[in-house]
């Protein structure tokens, strides 16, 4: 045992050694023109969804619904999520009815071959704010503003070594909103001295595919309403709107979470039986 | 299956009419109940079971979620989206194939590198031995295959790497990619070849996973001193002591495994393949499935040219070769002693090719560029190194500790010497020797 853990502590500082040549080689780059993005990690938020008994904030989830639909849902379609699950969010039957129906659908065709539009059913998807994605390019600068579905597993900036191994035991997962509520907050930094920015793009030091992104501050603070007395800034509206679609992402995390922790019991429990057992089995027999 | 006489007799009339038929139950009870295995297995002899236990999961998930599964690239991003959030427990199911895969291949690495350890691909076991490297290989093919059907930004870019490299070979490279994709480029006919692909060859793992287990029965195992079974003191029953002993290792293994599908179900993969496949936009880094990375980076290591043979044939000859080396393991060795236990040097060489090992995955994560690619290179010198100079140089040339006349005193020696020590309590496999 103790040779095997002397072999894991050599592994480590060989691992480390190297991480940190390569650590200090990335870092002597960054100047005026980085080369590694995004130029500031995010900043890791505490969620109320994270940690093995995490679950959603429902009225935290319900503002950034409201975001969503007054601010980003302009140009991000979320076409995987159906309106009927709203209902995770807290609401009544009546209340998704009565959502759902502020938005219009094709439908079709009908009786005569006709396509018609109606007010969308609970059993529809939020439908996008562009006909295809060649329109969506066309309207905003030629790049088509990425579905909202995913987004929350889509993006995550690289923890780097060591990180990702501690992430393991502190079941670190939550690199998409930290990454969303980061780059929505990262606007108001100004670029260093020297650094050239790209016209009609917007520097933001947490973006992920460069020193500046084509879409432009998108929240200001009293922009949306809020009912319940939250602050209307623009940290809080970020971190509603990251967890929002964290749900929208992984509807199901709370039922993940709730049916790993009695698996987690039962294996534990279990292993305990099966090990008093082998010791019974194996008590008369030198091995 | 076992070359031994068999000890089954059936009780009840109905197991003898069975017995004079069909005598399936008698194989049975050879195979796994009175089978004698040594009485010194670690638990790093655990992980045969344990890969066998995944196979069969892999299967069973994998099979609920073909029902649900469109193989069609307009569909089957939005169909595995469809399994994660309307199919009943459809996120359970695909969590633990997905992380099944990654589990399957902890374990493959374990088990392989338990064998090169303690020798155990030494004759008599090199049919053995090489009928494990093909299900190795036959697994690596069911992964990447698989890594392709949720048609995200990863599957599509990976399967474009990757079938990329046969193009290398000179002559019907490009035929054989041609043949692979189904046309120019990774699209529909790709999928589909890929999906039914994914879906036969698992079963075909399967068989070889029966002729391994018959090479096995019949050469019997190796045990941590690696000399062969020379009394019935030497062995327990298979049933109750491997079973019990196996079980245990399964359940703490399936714990790991389900803390990794509750709790952090994405830590494996990669974010870019949550995104839809689109063949317009290539991601900043294309990285494979983290159990291929170690090959990623000795493809990648090969930046120059070695007379005819160009940096890119040059990189997938060395990441074949990586792969084939194996093969041939038993005939590069030429130690007589067989376990690393009573191997000082060859134990050192081996702990550094882990590391190594390791070391080379991480360097797959990295990109191919700068101090990156210097270390690739070195690590992939001692990659080869290991196996076609260490191992048959070493065996030549070391003086191994003295051995124990057989397994029963090896274990009386042991208990002796040793402190009163609990019973299988920690899984280190050099002072279980």
């Amino acid at each position: 045992m103790k040779k095997i853990l002397n072999g894991l502590a050599a592994i480590g500082f060989l691992l480390a050694g190297t991480a940190g040549v390569a650590v200090a080689a990335e870092e002597a780059n960054h100047a005026a023109e980085p080369t590694h993005f995004p130029i500031h990690k995010p900043k890791e938020m505490d969620w109320t969804f994270a940690g093995p008994f995490g679950t959603f904030d429902k009225g935290q989830l319900q503002r950034g619904l409201k975001v969503y639909k007054e601010v980003c849902s302009a140009c991000h379609s979320m076409n995987l999520v159906a309106f009927r699950t709203l209902e995770d969010l807290g609401y009544s039957e009546a209340q998704v009815k009565a959502f759902a129906a502020e938005y219009e659908v094709q439908d079709g065709p009908n009786a005569d071959g006709e396509m018609f539009t109606r007010k969308a059913l609970p059993g529809d998807y939020f439908p996008s704010p562009f006909a295809n994605s060649a329109a969506a390019a066309a309207a905003n600068n030629g790049a088509a503003p990425p579905d909202f579905s995913l987004i929350a597993k889509a993006r995550g900036v690289e923890r780097g070594f060591p990180t990702f191994v501690f992430d393991i035991f502190t079941m670190y997962a939550s690199n998409g909103p930290d990454y969303i509520h980061a780059l929505l907050t990262g606007y108001d930094e100004q670029p260093p001295a020297g650094m050239e920015i790209a016209e009609g793009t917007h520097y933001n030091p947490y973006f992920v595919g460069g020193k500046s992104l084509a879409m432009a501050k998108p929240l200001s603070d009293g922009q949306v309403t809020y009912e319940d007395g939250s602050p209307e800034t623009v940290e809080q509206y970020s971190r509603d709107v990251s967890a929002f679609l964290m749900w929208a992402a992984e509807p199901h995390l709370e039922a993940r979470k709730q049916t790993g922790f009695a698996v987690m019991i039962f294996l534990v429990l279990f292993a305990g039986l099966v090990y008093a057992t082998k010791r019974k089995v194996w008590a008369n027999v030198a091995h | 299956m076992s070359g031994g006489h068999s000890t089954y007799s059936p009780k009840t009339g109905i197991g003898r009419w069975i017995d004079a038929r069909m005598p399936l139950p008698r194989l049975v009870h050879d195979s796994f109940v009175s089978y004698p295995v040594p009485r010194n297995l670690n638990y790093a002899y655990t992980f045969g079971g344990i890969l066998s236990i995944m196979l069969v999961a892999q299967i069973l998930t994998g099979v609920v979620l073909a029902m649900h599964y469109a193989n069609d690239t307009t569909l089957a991003f939005q169909s595995v989206e469809k399994i994660m959030r309307d199919v009943n427990s459809g996120w359970l199911l695909r969590y633990m194939h997905s992380n099944g895969a990654s589990f399957f291949f902890i374990a493959v690495y374990i088990h392989i590198m338990r064998g090169l350890y303690y020798g155990s691909y030494k004759a008599p076991r090199e049919l053995l031995w090489i009928l494990g490297c093909i299900i190795y290989l036959l697994m690596m093919a069911t992964g990447f295959m698989g890594y392709v059907l949720p048609w995200g930004q990863m599957s599509f870019w990976g399967a474009t790497v990757i079938t990329g490299f046969f193009t290398a070979i000179p002559l019907v490279g490009e035929w054989v990619q041609q043949l692979l994709l189904g046309g120019f480029a990774v699209d529909n006919p790709t999928l589909n070849r890929f999906f039914a692909l994914h879906y036969l060859l698992p079963f075909m793992i399967a068989g070889v996973v029966v002729l391994h287990v018959w090479a096995l029965h019949v050469t019997g195992q190796t045990n941590p001193t690696g000399i062969e079974v020379k009394s019935k003191t030497d062995t327990v029953a298979f049933t109750p002591y491997a079973t019990i002993k196996d079980g245990f290792a399964m359940v703490v293994f399936l714990a790991v495994f389900a803390y990794f599908i509750f709790y952090i179900p994405n830590f494996l993969g990669h974010p870019d393949n949550y995104i839809e496949a689109d063949s317009l936009k290539t991601p900043a880094h294309i990285v494979p499935e983290w159990y291929y990375l170690p090959f990623y980076a000795i493809l990648r290591a090969i930046t120059f040219n070695i007379g005819p043979i160009d940096s890119k044939l040059g990189g997938v000859l060395a990441m074949f070769g990586s792969i084939a080396v194996l093969f041939v393991v038993p005939w590069l060795d030429t130690s007589k002693v067989r376990s690393a236990v009573y191997r000082p040097w060859y134990k050192l060489f081996f702990w550094l090719f882990v590391i190594n090992a390791i070391f080379l995955g991480w360097l797959g994560s990295r990109p191919a560029e700068g101090a990156y690619v210097i270390m690739s290179q070195l690590a992939t010198l001692y990659y080869f190194a290991f196996f076609l100079v260490i191992m048959p140089v070493l065996g030549l040339i070391e003086t191994p500790r003295r051995l124990p006349n057989s397994i029963t005193e090896a274990v009386l020696e042991k208990n002796k010497s040793g402190s009163a020590h609990p019973a299988g309590a920690t899984a280190a496999p050099e002072t279980r020797g």
